[in-house]
This record gives structure tokens, sequence and C-alpha cells, in this order.
């Protein structure tokens, strides 16, 4: 359970259906490159079959049985059972203008709650998971087809009630209505007749041209509850009986609690309950959480040792500085993650050559709610689990080894994420769920396990460390002629999902370096693969979060060696890409037109920088407004240029973009997390600064929508900030920052 | 044994000293609308009024609450003030995950009775919660909103 081995996610295959949905994008699962990447979802798994030969049934195709979605309920309103989670990205709103869109069902008056592990949920490539801006983009045509087949039965169903021809019939906001008698019937009054209606295969969609909800701003469906305390999270849910539990981790990953030297002193504390010994932790169970909080806090605990050094584990010795310094040095050979031309040739006859190396520091979610989860065994045999997730049939399957059931017998309750940003995969000992699921067997009582701030700071899953070493190669003219890029590292995609990723070149490493849309002839890019010894992460736009930040700062530089504004080489090399150009001229446009600067503005200089992004399907043009204040970077305000080739909420998309704006500044600014002698230094917000209100630039948002194959929302924003806004720092103060976070570097003042 | 009032409730609660009141009105008196985010009073989710006055209740030890009155998140819309800004949260559309919300209606809401018509200066010093979804800008102007 606390290894870091990666997920056999195989073993979850059994919950997934056995035909997958169509490939979903060029850069298919988490952002893979196109071919890189198959989901073995074709092969039916021991349980689907032993289910579809128990029932006699054939497993669903994902996303076509109305019974699993809606419930159409008497009062007008309608439930939709969502794939996916709602943990801000306002997917719980897109879903609800979809189908009620096909449905004809205001989606105001819908309620969306995520639904329980099944088959009919897996629209992420024959999966399920709410990551890796698929939610949208991956049941966009499902959910249409779902709201239609459901409106068209519903006709049917009333056409036999009134005892007239489907033709006659046609529906308002809810109702079946007959025009020529004035008669109409709600959806909730036939609900139940028209479920016990063979479904259509081939009803017809709506006229995007007429579309009422779709690609309007509706307002969101959670607003209201989370405005006034009503919205409930993992850490307000409760169970009769249960028992609160607080954990202290091992103060070096990995190593195990060997002696407690006054558990019975700990014991007597008001309200403990019990005293345990978990992997790589201890717990205290009392009939309150601070009161549970204070006895696990005040236990004396002596750990195994961890080793003194090496990189197969957490050592006693281990630094992110020192693991950088091991990345630098690696010299052997990495493994091709794009050739393109002869590289080598075009390096012998530069006129220029320069090189850079860059690197990012590991990051933590910190998103505000704390993790939790709450495990009660029942009198019949099985587990309820609440627990905070992305993929509730991978946590289904894992909650079921963890607790010794069938997986079956594991019920996964998946409530509303206090923010995510990648952190509620499964990530071993970074999940508290294993650790509710231990305390209720030995406690015979439901427990809810509650991590401190400061447990989650120490043992969140990190986005990885990285680094990238550039060269690039001039001709006379100042033109490039070709890029060389060695990436070494780790990503989190060959981690946890090993299993299924059919290429040694992990994706999740490189995007954001490779496949890039300049034309710049010669390519060659390698990765090397050194695996840490630290629990690595998906964080908002995964690669992208660093690779472009490293590409597009290069790129900067290449243009300055080559004498060249570096606005006006972005548009030379994207000449034949009418999609980035177009895109490239939006957010010009949207900043009043490029200027690079510096330029005195509210008595002081500032100046500005931009970049490309080409992140989760979408495609995105920044740029950034900077100053120095004091030494310290300012960014004034983003343009930011997105096309996810079609959308479905404009408020929603541009909220997401600038969400993300806001955390892609952050970790530009100032996130870091520090290793040293084996342990994380920042305990809190007080150590791990993240972006407050005194930082927050003016965002402003273009959606330009090519009506290519729709793409990703979520995070694509994220990733054209960090670079832009570090090539407005080079353009203030003629200063190059290679590694983040910028508060690292002393800038002087312009 | 405690006994506090919290949204014009007498409330008793069976804790130690030194519990601070976040834990009291979270998991003693079950209203989970007021938020643990750091238990360090950094981040502001745990934001209640304590006599009116926009209080960070984490670090906030039950003993220390007296006579005072605390106003919580549940209570908000029987404020006239607090109704005013809930409904300027919904117009601006500001929660995304939500999380912080609570702690920041609260504050913004503690502001505008005491400055009914704040200046970007005031909304700066006395919106300093912590937003991970970086909701600030529609923050602001919700407040703006609720002022106007």
């Amino acid at each position: 359970m606390n290894d870091l081995s990666p997920l056999d996610v195989a073993s979850a295959a059994p919950l997934l259906p056995a035909q997958g949905v169509a490939n979903l994008s060029r850069r298919g699962f988490l952002g893979a490159a196109a071919g890189a990447l198959v989901l073995a979802v074709a092969l039916p798994g021991r349980r689907a079959l032993a289910q579809a030969e128990g029932a006699g049934a054939i497993a669903p195709k994902p996303g076509t049985r109305v019974p699993a979605f809606l419930e159409l309920r008497p009062d007008g309103s309608v439930k939709l059972l969502s794939a996916f989670v709602e943990g801000g990205q306002g997917i719980n709103t897109a879903m609800a203008q979809i189908v009620g869109e096909e449905l004809d069902v205001d989606p105001a008056r819908f309620e969306v709650e995520c639904a329980p592990p099944g088959p009919d949920y897996a629209l992420v490539n024959g999966m399920r998971m709410t990551g890796g801006s698929f939610s949208t983009r991956s049941s966009y045509a499902a959910m249409r087809r779902l709201g239609a087949t459901a409106r068209e039965m519903l006709i049917r169903a009333a056409a036999a009630r009134l005892k007239v021809q489907d033709g006659e019939l046609s529906t308002e906001d809810g109702k079946v209505v007959h025009a020529a008698s004035g008669r109409s019937l709600g959806y909730g009054e036939l609900a139940a007749e028209a479920l016990l209606l063979q479904p259509k295969e081939d009803v017809a969609l709506r006229d995007p041209s007429t579309f009422r909800y779709i690609r309007k701003p509706l307002a969101r469906l959670d607003v209201r509850d989370k405005s006034t305390g009503r919205a409930i999270y993992a850490i307000d849910q409760k169970v009769e009986g249960m028992l609160y539990a607080a954990v202290t981790h091992a103060p070096v990953f990995g190593t195990e609690p060997e002696a407690l030297d006054n558990e019975a002193e700990v014991k007597a504390m008001p309200g403990v309950h019990s005293v345990h010994r978990l992997p790589n932790a201890v717990a205290v169970a009392a009939d309150s959480w601070w009161r549970a909080r204070q006895a696990v806090e005040a236990l004396k605990t002596r750990w195994s040792e961890p080793p003194k050094d090496g990189l197969d584990a957490m050592s006693s010795s281990f630094s992110s500085e020192g693991l950088l310094s091991t990345l630098k040095a690696a010299s052997a050979k990495g493994l091709p993650s794009e050739t393109e031309g002869d590289a080598d040739a075009a390096f012998a006859k530069a006129a220029k050559v320069i090189e850079a190396e860059y690197d990012a520091p590991y990051l933590a979610h910190a998103q505000l709610e704390p993790p939790s989860s709450i495990a009660r065994f029942n009198p019949d045999g099985t587990l309820d689990l609440w627990v905070p997730n992305q993929m509730p049939e991978l946590f289904q399957t894992l909650a079921a080894k963890v607790a010794d059931l069938a997986p079956e017998k594991v019920i996964i309750h998946s409530p509303m994420l206090g923010g995510f940003f990648g952190r509620h995969f499964a990530y071993g000992p970074a999940n508290p769920y294993p650790q509710a699921i231990l305390l209720a067997k030995a406690t015979g009582k439901p427990v809810k396990v509650l991590w401190s701030r400061e447990e989650e700071f120490l043992n969140d899953a990190v986005r990885p460390l990285s680094f990238s070493r550039f060269r690039a190669a001039l001709d006379a003219s100042g033109q490039p002629t070709a890029i060389e890029v060695k990436t070494v590292g780790e990503g989190p995609t060959a981690r946890w999902f090993g299993a299924i990723l059919k290429t040694p070149v992990d994706s999740s490493a490189v995007e954001g370096i490779v496949e890039k849309p300049y034309a710049i002839p010669n390519r060659k890019m390698e990765f090397l693969k050194i695996a840490h010894p630290v629990n690595i992460a998906f964080w908002r736009s995964v690669g992208h979060s660093m690779n472009d930040f490293f590409y597009e700062s290069f790129f900067d530089e290449i243009a300055e060696a080559g004498g060249k504004d570096p606005f006006e080489l972005r548009m030379a090399l994207l000449k034949d890409k009418p999609r980035h150009l177009n895109l490239l001229k939006a957010v010009a446009e949207l900043s009043g037109g490029w200027k690079r600067g510096p330029y005195d503005a509210e008595g002081g200089k500032r100046a500005r920088g931009v970049a490309m992004a080409s992140p989760f399907g979408s495609e995105t043009a920044t740029i950034a407004e900077a100053s120095l204040v004091d030494g310290e970077a300012k960014v004034h305000r983003l343009w930011i240029a997105i096309d996810p080739g079609s959308i479905v909420n404009p408020a929603i998309v541009k909220a997401q973009v600038e969400s993300a704006a806001a955390l892609g500044l952050s970790s530009a600014l100032f996130e870091q997390v520090v290793y040293k002698d084996g342990v994380r230094q920042a305990k809190n917000y007080d150590g791990y600064r993240i972006l407050a209100r005194d930082h927050m630039p003016e965002v402003h948002v273009a959606i330009v929508e090519s009506g290519e194959p729709m793409g990703g929302v979520g995070e694509p924003g994220l990733p054209g900030v960090p670079p832009a806004v570090a090539n407005a720092l080079a353009a203030l103060s003629g200063q190059r920052v290679r590694s983040l976070p910028i508060a690292n570097t002393k800038l002087s003042g312009a | 044994m405690y006994e506090i009032d919290v949204n014009g409730e007498k409330r008793q609660a069976e804790v130690e000293a030194g519990t601070p009141l976040l834990w009291v009105l979270r998991d003693t008196l079950g209203l989970t609308g007021t938020k643990y985010g750091c238990g360090i009073a950094q981040c502001g989710a745990c934001t209640v009024w304590v006599d009116g006055a926009a209080m960070r209740s984490c670090q906030f030890p039950v003993e220390a609450v007296g006579e005072a009155k605390i106003v919580t998140i549940e209570a908000i819309e029987q404020d006239e003030v607090g109704r005013k800004v809930v409904e300027a949260w919904v117009e601006a559309q500001v929660p995304q995950c939500g999380y912080c919300q609570s702690g920041q209606v609260m504050a913004a809401t503690a502001l505008l009775k005491e400055i009914p018509q704040p200046t970007d200066q005031d909304i700066a010093d006395a919106m300093t919660n912590l937003c991970r979804c970086g909701t600030y800008n529609h923050i602001a102007s919700a407040v703006r909103r609720a002022a106007a």
C-alpha cells in the first residue's frame, strides 16, 4: 500500500467497460503524444466478465444508458449523475448545459452529483477520471446524445399516453407538448414509462445554431451554496458513531514507527479512544479531531532509520539542491523524444550557438481543503468510503485491496473537492483513505481521518523538480536552424500509470518541449529518466507547468541572440500555422498591440513578455506586463488568448483561464518545496508562499473558437504565464531567470 | 464546559481550554460552513465574527470568547449587509472550488459594515484571505458591487 511502485491500473480494468470510446484528441490520454499511449480498455476484465455472465448482460457502452445518468423528478427538476467530480472547474454546470440543451430542460433546474463507480461513466478514453482537462471534451458528444435520446423516449411515452403520433409532439422546457390540443405532460410524469422504452440509436441532435444553453455564459449551479457555507466537502461529512483520527507521518518519508514511548500517557488524554501504528505513520482516534490531534502530537515515536544516501529511497541526506545537481551531472544519453531533420549538421555549420540550463522546483498542490476520508464497515459486509478522488473506479479497486474485500463491496462516495489541481489522484501514501480503512478495521467503528495542514504540506505528492539543457544553432541572419534539448528527471504518468505507457519516453516529462509549432527545421530532443525518491504527482498542467517556461524562455534567448524581437520571431516561425498565428495576433490585439518595452507607466518602468503553449488539445498565447518593486517582480496585467476549438460556457472558460493564470503566476513568483536532510522545509502557508491578493494582476481573456476539435480548458491557461513573466522581466532588467521560482533570483531594478 | 453565544443562541461545549473556536463550531456544534484551512491564521478560511469583528477562529481559543457574540456563515443571510454580499457573490459568480468563500464572505461583510464605501486600498487591507483558485479579482468586484 505504501510503496512507490506504479499503480496496477490493469487491476482497475475489471471495472472498465468492454468497449472504449473513440480516441479523444490527437494528443490522446493525459496529453501523451499521438500514438504514444494506448489504453488497454478493449479487454474486458475478470469482474466485467463475471458480472456480464452473472446478469446475462453486456457491459453498456459508456454514456448511453439514460437511467444511469438521469432522474426526472415530478417537480420538474432533473438529477444528473455525472461521470466527473466538481472541484471548482464548473463541470457540474457544463454537464447540465450539455444534457439540458438536448433534453430540453433549463440547466438551472439540474442537480448534479458525481456518479458512483460503474462502467456507464468510463467516458475518458474508456476510463473514468476527472483530470487532464478531459471532462467536457471527452463527454460532449456522448452527453448531447444522451439528452437527445432521453427526450425522444419521453416524446414516445407521451404519444402513447395522449394517443397521438410522435410527430405531433414537441417539447418545451421539461414538458412534452401537443400543440393541436393544447395538452402537455411534464417529464416527471412520463419518466417511468419512458425509461421502459427501447432507446433509439440514431436520434437527431439539435442544430447548434439553435442552442439556448450551450455556448452561453450561464450562472454556475453551485455558486449560492458556496457563498453561504452550505456546500458540503469531504471534510464536512459526518457519520453516526464515528471517531475522529489525526495522524503524524514519518519525519523521513518511508520510515516506520518502531516504538511509542508514552502510549499509556497519550491514551489517558481527554477523549482519546485508541493509539495506532500505521504504515509510515502513527494515529490517534478520539471523540473530536482537535483532541485526536493534540494526542497524536504528544506521542513520542521512535522511527526506523532512513538510508544515509542514494536515490533508491528517501535518505537522511537527500536535498532538492542535491537532486538538481544529480540531474545536471547526468551524462548518460537519453531516449529520443522528438527528432526532425539533422540537428548535428545544423550545429556544425551554425554561425552562432547558444546554450542554457533551466530548472523548476517541486511544487505542492496547496489546495485549501486539507485531505480527509471516512471509512465505515457495514453489517452486510460492505465498506462505505467517503473519499476525495479524481478516479472513483481506481480508488474502489485500491480501497478493496486495503480492506481485503471484493471491489463491488466498496461503496465510493466522491464529494465535492475544495480545490484539487491534480491533488486527488491515487498517490499511494499521499492519500488518507488507506489510514481510514485500517483504523475503522482496528477500532470497529467508522473513522474519519483528517490531515492537518502541516501533515498535508509534508506528505502531499509534489510536482516533480525538473531540469532541461537547451542548445540552439543560428545562421548568419539570426534565424534559428536547430534546437536540441536534453530533459533529465521523471514524470508522473510513468510513475503512476507506467503499465499503460506504450513508450519509454514519459510524455508528462517532455510535453511542452516536444511538439512545439515553430518552424525550426532541425530538432533533437531527448529524455533521460532519473527516478526521484519523492512521491511525485500531477499538478495543474503537469509537464507543461515547467516545460513551457523552459522552452518559451529559451525561445526569447534565441531571439535575443539573433537580434530579433521575440514577438516578431514567433510570428515569422508560425507563418504556416494559421491557428497559432491567429492566436498570437489575438493576444497582441487584446493587449492593445505588441510592445516589449521597457516603457514608463504609473511612475515606473514596465515591460512585456510573450509566450505560446499547446496544452491539452488547446492553444494559448499569453502576454504579461511586469515591473520591479524593490527588487521583487510585480505582474500588473496578463492577456491570454485561448483557442479550445469550441466551448460550452464562455464565463466558465474565462474563470478557468484566470484561475490557471493565478496558479501559474504563483508558481512562477514564489512556490517551491525544498528538501533538506530528507525533510521538506515548509509546513504551512507561512513557509510555502502562494499568490495572495497583493500580487493578483488584472487578467484579460479572449476566447478564440477555431472550430478545431474541442480541447481542454482547466489547465491550458497556466503554462504560458511563467515564461511570459520571465520574458517581461528579461526585457525590463536584462536578467534572464532560468530557475524558478523567480523570488530565488535577485533582480536589479531597471 | 463553555457556554458561548453563536448566531444568537446559547450553546454548550464540553471541551478543554485551548480548543480553537473553529473546532468547537465544526465538530462540537456541527457548524461546518466555517472551514479549516491552515490552523495558523494565515489563510482566513475559518473567519467568523467575534462581536462584529472578522476573526480567524482557528487561533481563537474557546475560553477567550466569554460573553462575545459569535456569528458564522450559517447566519450570514440574517444580516442585512450579509444578504447584499451574498447576492453580490452570486451575481459576480465569485466561487470556484468555494472552499475559502465562507471566510471571504465573512471578511467582506465585516469590512462593509465598518466601511460601507471601501476604497480599493480598504479592500486590499481587509481582504487578506487566501484563495487557491485565484478568485481575487472577482471577490474585489463583488465587494464593490455590494457597496454600490
